[in-house]
């Protein structure tokens, strides 16, 4: 059992201790927005916050997320009011296939909530999330939209 | 996903289909004393024709039958239905029909297959004719209302107006009318000159679930009392199941069954996939990996280099003059053998397909890039006919060729199969997407080129040595047993024609099978063909001492369309003006998917052996462009795509196995080594040629020819992560 807060909701999940927060999040909480890609932490699909950090899920433990705000693709927005990654990413037609994009979502809205204005430097550093249509040109576009609104 | 919903219809009425869940549509038909069938779909509005529903409130739902999987074709296809059928771009939304309800309704949707890039390009024709059937159909019902002539009547936005008496009504309004009209036997199309929705960039119509989490992939599918399902495959292709020793694992947590899947794989049913996968890993298992065992990249690159020997046997695919009697007298000689390996599709979501099995009827939910072929598998593996079997396709997580094969599909039927009654989702891990792809096939080419004294190219021999794609998984496409795909970008016509006109011509074949399963990846055999060509075109043009744009244009001018897009990219990046300091430039083209495209490249190289791209300009004619946004999308991820093939990419065989087993092994370019791709469209009319797939061939040739020009060596093998090449 793990008692998990995700999206500022309490969940208390039969899940061994040892389960990476990816499979508890998509599995026993039943948020498939946390995309499974790699399970090794390389390709970024999983990527959720944790305090505020972005951070790849399939490589954190149930144990190590206790106690801790987790906050997945499906919380990001405000109620009904989308957060300005989301809007960005529908008025710029972002996303292709999308299976990447919850996690490069995620990544984004954390390296704006640190850097609200990030140079191109800024982003080469932080977004290192694989998308495989290669939408990296909308996604450096999207992101100067936001920091220049 | 939308839940099935009985529609409200009449005694008569009746629906075909019955699922419980899925992207389809129930089909209702109403059948009205004298007048043709009206079709319903699961809301009860009626369909003006098959590919067109029209809803009281004035939304037009437009079917396609074709997947999207990133491409953009989705919104494309609805672009051309919208273009003829005059509606409110603003009240459009698009819905799959089923393959079960195809097949039903004898293949009413036509082909589902979408691969090829011929998404679009294949179905325009029908689905344009589809649109402007369901406008005169929605007319003539307003015109009957108001007993004017047709022809008097107008139709802008879906608003139909009667201009001499100034009537309005909607599309909406009529659609019930308009159903039960019988659908004209011709109908004209627009000029190309007068689209207003097709041609225009438009938003996507799949993209707001895409930023919240709410599209469902595959993988997210969830059916009630759902099982999950991990599965291993021999890691040897060919190999077979020996034995498992069930006793270790199903005390395990969660664990349901262990299922034999065919002779060759394992599966572990479990409550959730975790639970499945952590068992499978700790499932003893015994393989018989057969002969193929002894294979590795060495032995399969040595039978390969023996192809391309000339006393070998090679089927001819394009041949001018003799080739071998001008090479043999000419003054210079010109030879350069290249290398093109296995690479993994490595869709982000990996391989995966949820399946429900009943004594009377088996549905699967999936994504896939051919309906049909799945719903084929699923009759297959089911032993049930088509009218209690479908497929319901749901949004892949990437496709790239991969989606077009089924074995995901017969797999997830063979396991739901031995738990009939339970709903099972079963997914690849990433290492059994990597062990198991159809993969890029392995080639090797040999080509010689031959100049006269002025320096003229007179002769060029390409000899290609390796494996067919027709050959596994579509032998009956064989011609005499060539391969007629293994020449695409260098055929003698079509629409992967040879740009280049050389007196003695000689392009040839020589098939060598490995056992490693091919597939149609992104781009298929343009993507090696073009880098042989393209950087073989390079080193003849440095050998004969001429600007390589220019040695391209001399042999160019009975190919206008090529050289139009070489040129157009010349021209924006700037060819006949040094590029900046310690930057370098190359360039290629080639013809794939009946489109025209070039590209070209700017880079710096560091320390030898790190290369920064600064600019990529791309170019192409596809003859139409039906969004340009979205054609710039695909051009830009074409090459993200390319060269991440060719710097990370490469998929190596040890045993009898793919060495590589995840993103660490197989790597894919990050948004810090991608420069912006600059599009030129130079769409010349008349022809429809494809976009998702064509621009990939100029990718790796452009860089690897900047990469020459920077440092004066010749990469003549892919990746280049295995020379000690990488991004700066």
């Amino acid at each position: 059992m793990a008692n998990l807060t995700i999206n500022e909701k309490n969940f208390t999940l039969d899940v061994e201790p040892d389960t990476p927060l990816l499979w508890a999040i998509r599995e026993n909480a039943g948020l498939t927005g946390t995309k499974y890609g790699c399970g090794i932490a390389q390709c970024g699909a999983c990527t959720v916050h944790i305090d505020g950090v972005a951070t790849r899920s399939c490589g954190v433990s149930v144990a190590e997320a206790e106690g801790k705000k987790i906050t997945t693709i499906e919380g990001l927005a405000s109620g009904a009011t989308l957060h300005k990654v989301q809007e960005a990413w529908i008025a710029k037609d972002v996303p292709q296939c999308g299976y990447c994009q919850s996690g490069m979502i995620m990544a984004v809205a954390a390296l704006l909530s640190e850097k609200p204005k990030p140079t191109d430097a800024d982003i080469d550093e932080a977004i290192t999330n694989i998308c495989r249509c290669g939408t990296f040109q909308q996604v450096r576009e999207a992101i100067h939209t936001i920091a220049s609104a | 996903m939308n839940k099935h919903v009985s529609p409200k219809m009449n005694r008569r009425a009746f629906v075909i289909g019955t699922a419980a869940v899925g992207a389809g549509l129930a089909i209702g038909l109403d059948i009205p004393f004298g007048g043709p069938t009206v079709v319903r779909a699961a809301d009860g509005s009626p369909e003006i024709g098959a590919w067109v529903v029209v809803r009281p409130d004035d939304t037009v739902v437009i079917r396609i039958a074709r997947s999207e999987m990133g491409q953009g074709s989705l919104t494309g296809l609805a672009q051309l239905v919208a273009e003829e059928l005059e509606c409110d771009w603003s009240k459009v939304t698009t819905e799959y029909p089923t393959p079960g309800q195809s097949v039903a309704r004898k293949r009413v949707w036509g082909d589902f297959s979408t691969g090829g890039s011929r998404g679009i390009r294949s179905s325009q024709d029908y689905v344009r004719k589809g649109g402007a059937t369901a406008r005169v159909m929605l007319i003539e019902a307003a015109a009957n209302e108001w007993k004017v002539p047709a022809s008097e009547c107008s139709v802008a936005r879906g608003v139909i107006t009667h201009k001499a008496s100034g009537r309005t009504t909607t599309y909406g309004k009529v659609a019930e009318a308009a159903a039960k009209l019988t659908p004209p036997a011709d109908v004209k199309l627009k000029d190309p000159k007068d689209w207003t929705i097709v041609g225009k960039g438009l938003l996507r119509l799949d993209t707001a679930d895409k930023t919240t989490g709410a599209m469902v992939y595959g993988i997210d599918v969830k059916l009630p009392g759902m099982l999950n399902a991990a599965i291993k495959d021999c890691p040897v292709f060919g190999g077979k199941l020996k034995s498992y020793d069930e006793a270790k694992v199903t005390g395990m947590k969660g664990v349901k069954k262990v299922v034999k899947v065919g002779d060759t794989a394992v599966a572990v049913v479990a409550d959730t996939w975790w639970h499945a996968k952590t068992a499978l890993e700790a499932l003893p298992i015994v393989w018989d990996e057969g002969d193929n065992a002894k294979v590795s990249s060495e032995s399969i690159a040595k039978w390969l280099a023996e192809g391309l020997d000339n006393d070998q046997p090679a089927y001819v695919g394009n041949k001018n003059g003799d080739a071998k009697t001008a090479i043999a007298s000419a003054v210079k000689k010109v030879e350069a053998v290249y290398s093109y390996p296995y690479q993994n599709h490595a869709t982000m979501e990996p391989m995966n397909a949820t399946a429900l099995y009943t004594a009377d009827r088996c549905e699967v939910w999936c994504g896939t890039q051919n309906g049909e072929a799945a719903f084929a598998a699923v009759l297959e593996a089911s032993g049930l006919p088509a009218e209690k079997c479908d497929v319901h396709k749901v949004m892949p997580g990437g496709g790239f060729g991969r989606r077009g094969q089924t074995d995901y599909v017969r797999q997830a039927v063979m396991v739901a199969k031995q738990m009939p009654g339970t709903p099972v989702k079963l997914l690849w891990s990433r290492e059994e997407d990597m062990a198991h792809g159809r993969y890029h096939p392995i080639t090797q080419c040999k080509m010689t080129g031959a100049f006269d004294a002025n320096n003229n190219l007179v002769a060029l021999h390409y000899r290609l040595s390796g494996q067919s794609i027709l050959f596994s998984l579509r032998p009956e496409a064989l011609q005499n047993g060539m391969d007629p795909a293994a020449f695409q970008g260098v055929a003698q016509s079509g629409e992967a024609a040879f740009g280049y006109s050389v007196p003695n011509l000689l392009v040839e074949h020589a098939m060598r099978n490995p056992h490693v399963p091919p597939g149609f990846w992104r781009g298929v055999n343009v993507n090696h063909n073009a880098i042989y060509m393209e950087c073989f075109m390079d080193e003849l043009a440095h050998a004969a001492g001429q600007d390589p744009l220019e040695f391209r244009r001399k042999l160019m001018g009975n190919h206008p369309k090529h050289l139009a897009v070489l040129n157009a990219v010349a021209e924006k990046i700037g060819w006949s003006t040094p590029a900046p300091q310690g930057v370098y430039r190359g360039i290629a083209q080639v013809m794939g998917y009946g489109s025209y495209v070039a590209g070209a490249a700017e880079i710096s190289v560091t320390e030898g052996n790190k290369i920064k791209v600064h600019r990529i300009v791309a170019s192409t004619d596809p003859g139409y462009i039906v969004n340009p946004a979205q054609v710039e999308r695909q051009i830009a991820g074409s090459f993200v795509y390319g060269l991440s093939a060719l710097f990370y990419g490469g998929c190596t065989v040890k045993d009898g196995k793919i060495e590589q087993s995840n993103f660490d092994t197989y790597n894919s370019m990050r948004i810090n080594e991608m420069p912006k791709v600059e599009s030129v469209m130079v769409p010349s009319g008349g022809f429809w040629g494809g976009v998702g797939e064509p621009t990939i061939g100029v990718a790796a040739p452009a860089v690897l020819n900047a990469y020459f020009a920077a440092t004066g060596k010749r990469i003549r093998s892919v990746p280049l992560r295995d020379q000690n090449i990488t991004f700066a």
